[in-house]
């Protein structure tokens, strides 16, 4: 099954590479652009059938190692 | 004295941290990360700079789950003092050994040079022969140095003397170099034997490289 991890920065928490991007877009002409936050996309293949079940195990994974908490929100989505 | 210095994947400042401990009369093991234990006559545990398993997913994310870091945290709850530099603090914090998190520099470039650091608080081993307020001149090298901390936990922070080393110019004014939440360079835990910063003291101990006040750091270590 597919799995896949949305980190992102906290809100309120600055996010320096977005600022950049932002910056970059403004250079380019892109004036309508107000914020711009960078994540990361983690897809995961995992074996098993039930979703909860995944969900939860993903959720640990999270946790453990996907996402640092201090400062990172996590979003799962099973396909 | 003895000193283990723990060499990871992509770990590269660990020669620099053993000339530097050498020089201060430390003998030195270099400890492979998939060792699972240490010797039981330490007097430091350092974790050095780099860039260990490429720095993949965050800085120090996956060294935190390295044989050899088990062995590190039965050390430090121990009471045995551990310094991580650079890379090696940023080990820590992702261990929970040491509060708050690491991320991307404000400008988004990784800086390189001497930079300006100030004393805020010596009331701990490790900066036990500078005082307070002292200026050291020492080289930074990071990519992502810019630390982050809840407004409630900086408070605990500066309550309990964990702030011990803050970015600053040559006149001691606050400088802040990479976006670090009250321009902190260093911390320690609430214990004072875990402590971590961003600066090489390690790159600071030969005059003819531009400081010795690495030696000044390092040297509290010995007492």
């Amino acid at each position: 099954m597919k799995v896949v991890v949305n980190v992102s920065l906290k809100e309120g928490v600055l996010d320096p590479q977005g600022k950049a991007v932002h910056h970059a877009l403004g250079s380019l002409g892109f004036n309508e652009v107000k914020d711009v936050r960078i994540g990361k996309r983690i897809v995961l293949d995992i074996d098993g059938e039930n979703k909860e079940e995944i969900k939860s195990r993903v959720k640990d994974m999270c946790e453990e190692l996907l996402a640092n908490t201090v400062i990172e929100d996590y979003f799962i989505e099973v396909e | 004295m003895r000193a283990a210095v723990i060499v990871f994947p992509g770990t590269n400042c660990e020669f620099d941290t053993k000339y530097a401990l050498n020089k201060l009369s430390f003998e030195v093991d270099m400890v492979w990360h998939k060792k699972e234990s240490l010797r039981d006559d330490l007097d430091l545990v350092v974790l050095p700079g780099g860039f260990s398993y490429g720095d993949y997913l965050r800085s120090g994310a996956i060294s935190k789950f390295a044989p050899i870091m088990k062995a590190v945290m039965e050390y430090a709850k121990k009471g045995g003092y551990v310094l991580g530099i650079c890379n090696g603090f940023q080990i820590l914090l992702e261990s929970h050994m040491l509060p708050g998190a690491m991320m991307k520099n404000r400008n988004v470039h990784f800086i390189s040079k001497y930079h300006g650091l100030k004393v805020i608080n010596n009331n701990n081993k490790f900066l036990s022969k500078t005082k307070v307020g002292d200026i050291l001149k020492v080289p930074i090298a990071h990519g992502e140095g810019n630390y982050y901390i809840d407004s409630d936990s900086l408070k605990s922070l500066y309550d309990n003397e964990q702030v011990i080393l803050k970015y600053c110019d040559e006149n001691g004014e606050d400088l802040n170099p990479n976006g670090s939440v009250d321009s902190i360079a260093g911390i320690c835990n609430r214990e004072k034997n875990i402590f971590g910063l961003m600066p090489h003291p390690e790159r600071a101990v030969e005059s003819i490289l531009g400081s010795v006040d690495g030696i000044k750091m390092l040297e509290g270590f010995l007492s």
